[in-house]
């Protein structure tokens, strides 16, 4: 009995095949909404964790401030790393391959008449050995650079490009800010990173040089740690974070006025802001879920008045109200649960384009296809109810007499 | 139901059915008194108007009466819901309506098939009676036709299919060969009289305005106003 009502719900839908689909376009555009955010969203989260995960494991950053202040927000209140306590998780803590100090700013660079506004990152030879990032061109920092803070720099292809166009920058001499500064050596491309950014897009200094010319200050921003290979990184953060208590003189039972992040932190946290998007923007499109339901209860009524004769002809011939009440109820079910699997097919259809288009890997969840498949039976049930209802209490002479 | 030995499976008992209210009311039936027995072929006959229709609805419990008792096979109607009915109409009525009320859009092989399927027969079963039923009354060929593609005679003989197909205890028909041409109208006839010869039981309500076909009936109602005017055997009551 069911699978008739279905067949005649089927033959009701596609005799008004137009009606119908207009009928269900909301559905189907909140539907593909739905799916199109949650497949994107979950695309671009794997994508994040896999470029993390690419930067290495073993990575650590640490920077001042509590954890709780979340990522670049350095509390001003908490003291500043120096160079010594770079050199001393260096060297003091053996799960340590190699540490660098960092530490950032802008400025525009000027060579003959080109000028370009870029990142200054400051740190020494040990970050580029220890990102393995190599020198297409030139050399590394050298000891004595590093502790006299000479004037040379180190540039990324970005910034090679806008000054030099397709020229040798190695051995000129560029200004940055106020300083007269030689080139000593170019990067090789990088590209954007996950976050869209440049990696080329870079000068770099040694520390010395930034504190004193442009910082004006012996402070180091942040220290970049690569753990041994091997070695866990949960005890050499245990490490080092004992070892920044003592230097920084932290009693006991205090917090840590730094904190020490891997890149596995790194990634949830940022996997963690694409889902709170992904849920905001998947509501908004809920809410036009809703819109569509409405306009199949709009439908419906239409319906059900339209064809109130052949509601009458039902019950004449010996229909029972709950019969009726399901022909109905079982149409604006079936309508709306088309809608939903084109809605899905639509949805997926975007997803897989987009995805393509931001090249990030292109991730349906089934959970989420069946969520949007049992939520579109649940519209047509909800919306479809009132109109059934209005068709199952009909007396059989007023509608066999209606128009 | 202790039902009486005497007592027909229809009884009316003053029915009355008014529509509208004050000035405008219009008493429909007034006073009906009608017993029924099971088996009889009864014709109805009467001026335009004089509620026969209204009466055939009452009959065939599609309508409530605004007033009086009305038992069908020993039960009071007015004490029956409205799914109760449903079930009566569906196990014991076939009715043919006067403006044959079929489904548009819909062949005359799923219009005959509607109330087999809410008696809940098998597909098989229902489409072969279905296309008895339609054989019955001269449609062969015309199966897969939608209302829209038929003569009004074509729908009217549709209409009887319908109300055949479910072999109900009471036929109850509105004028069926209001829109059909002598032959077809005999052969309707021949129809029902055949039907009864195979099932004595077979009750028939008929309203005509032909005296021909009432001809056919063994009993004869003539209303006037919504009351029983004569009440005898056709050919004498015209
Ligand atoms: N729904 C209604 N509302 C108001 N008056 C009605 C309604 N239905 C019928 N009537 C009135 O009731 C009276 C009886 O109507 P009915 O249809 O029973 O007549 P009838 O004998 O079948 O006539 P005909 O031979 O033309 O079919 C008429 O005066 C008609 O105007
Ligand atoms: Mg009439």
């Amino acid at each position: 009995m069911l699978w008739e009502t279905v067949k005649l719900a089927l033959k009701a839908i596609f005799r008004n095949a137009l009606r119908s689909f207009l009928t269900v376009l909301g559905v189907v555009i909140g539907v593909a909404a739905v799916i199109a955010m949650v497949t994107v969203g979950q695309g671009s989260s794997d994508q994040v964790t896999s470029d993390v995960e690419k930067l290495g494991t073993n990575i650590l950053m640490i920077s001042p401030g509590q954890a709780r202040m979340g990522p670049g927000s350095s509390n001003a209140a908490s003291k500043p790393f120096e160079m010594k306590d770079v050199d001393r998780i260096a060297e003091e803590i053996a799960l340590v391959e190699t540490a660098a100090p960092m530490g950032s700013s802008s400025a525009t660079v000027v060579y003959g008449n080109e000028n370009y506004r870029t990142q200054i990152t400051a740190t020494d030879s040990r970050y580029l050995m220890a990102t393995d990032w190599p020198l297409i061109a030139g050399r590394n920092f050298n000891a004595a650079e590093e502790k006299a803070g000479r004037a040379v720099c180190i540039m990324g292809e970005t910034v090679r490009l806008e000054l030099f166009g397709s020229g040798d920058p190695v051995g000129q001499k560029i200004r940055i800010g106020a300083i007269s500064c030689e080139v000593i050596g170019l990067l090789e491309p990088k590209g954007a990173s996950t976050f869209g950014q440049d990696q080329d897009d870079v000068v770099m200094l040694p520390m010395r040089l930034f504190q004193r010319r442009i910082a004006g200050n012996r402070d180091v921003g942040m220290i970049y740690v690569a753990v041994r290979d091997g070695a866990s990184t949960d005890a050499a953060k245990a490490e080092i974070d004992s070892l920044l208590r003592e230097i920084r003189r932290i009693s006991p039972g205090e917090d840590d006025d730094f904190n020490v992040r891997d890149m596995k932190q790194i990634a949830s946290m940022l996997t963690g802001i694409n889902d709170v998007l992904t849920g905001m923007l998947s509501a908004v499109a809920a809410v036009s879920l809703l819109v569509g339901g409405i306009g199949i209860m709009n439908i419906m009524l239409v319906s059900v008045t339209e064809r109130t004769r052949e509601i009458g002809i039902r019950l004449a011939v010996g229909a029972q109200a709950r019969q009726v009440m399901m022909q109905f109820l079982v149409e604006a079910v079936v309508l709306s649960l088309l809608g939903g699997v084109l809605g899905i097919l639509l949805g997926l259809g975007l997803a897989a384009f987009a995805s393509n288009l931001m090249s990030i890997p292109f991730a349906p969840d089934p959970t989420v296809v069946l969520m949007a498949f049992a939520f579109s039976a649940v519209v047509g049930v909800i919306f479809g109810y009132f109109p059934a209802r209005a068709a199952a209490r009909m007396d059989p002479i007023e509608a066999l007499r209606h128009q | 139901m202790a039902e009486d030995e005497d007592m027909p499976l229809i009884r009316m008992r003053g029915i009355t059915r008014v529509y509208g209210k004050g000035e405008a009311e219009v008493r429909a039936l007034d006073g009906l008194d009608l017993d029924i027995r099971r088996g009889e072929f009864v014709a109805i006959m009467g001026p335009s108007g004089s509620g026969k229709s209204t009466a055939m609805n009452v009959i065939g419990c599609l309508d409530r009466p605004t007033g009086g008792s009305y038992h069908f096979n020993g039960v009071e109607i007015a004490r029956l819901s409205h799914d109760q009915r449903a079930l009566l109409r569906r196990n014991f009525l076939g009715f043919v309506f006067q403006g044959y009320n079929l489904l548009p859009r819909t062949t005359a092989l799923d219009n005959v098939e509607l109330p087999l399927i809410y008696k809940g027969l098998p597909p098989e079963e229902r489409i072969a009676r279905a296309r008895q039923a339609l054989q019955q009354v001269g449609l062969e060929g015309r199966e897969h036709h939608d209302p829209s593609q038929l003569s009004g005679g074509q729908q009217q003989r549709v209409a009887m299919a319908r109300a055949l197909a479910g072999s109900p205890e009471v036929i109850l028909a509105d004028e069926p060969t209001g829109n059909l041409d002598t032959r077809r109208s005999v052969e309707i006839m021949q129809l029902l009289t055949g039907l009864r010869q195979e099932n004595p039981d077979l009750t028939i309500v008929m309203v005509t305005h032909e005296d021909d076909m009432a001809a056919y009936a063994d009993r004869l109602i003539w209303m006037v106003d919504g009351k029983i005017a004569r009440d005898g055997r056709p050919g004498k009551a015209a």
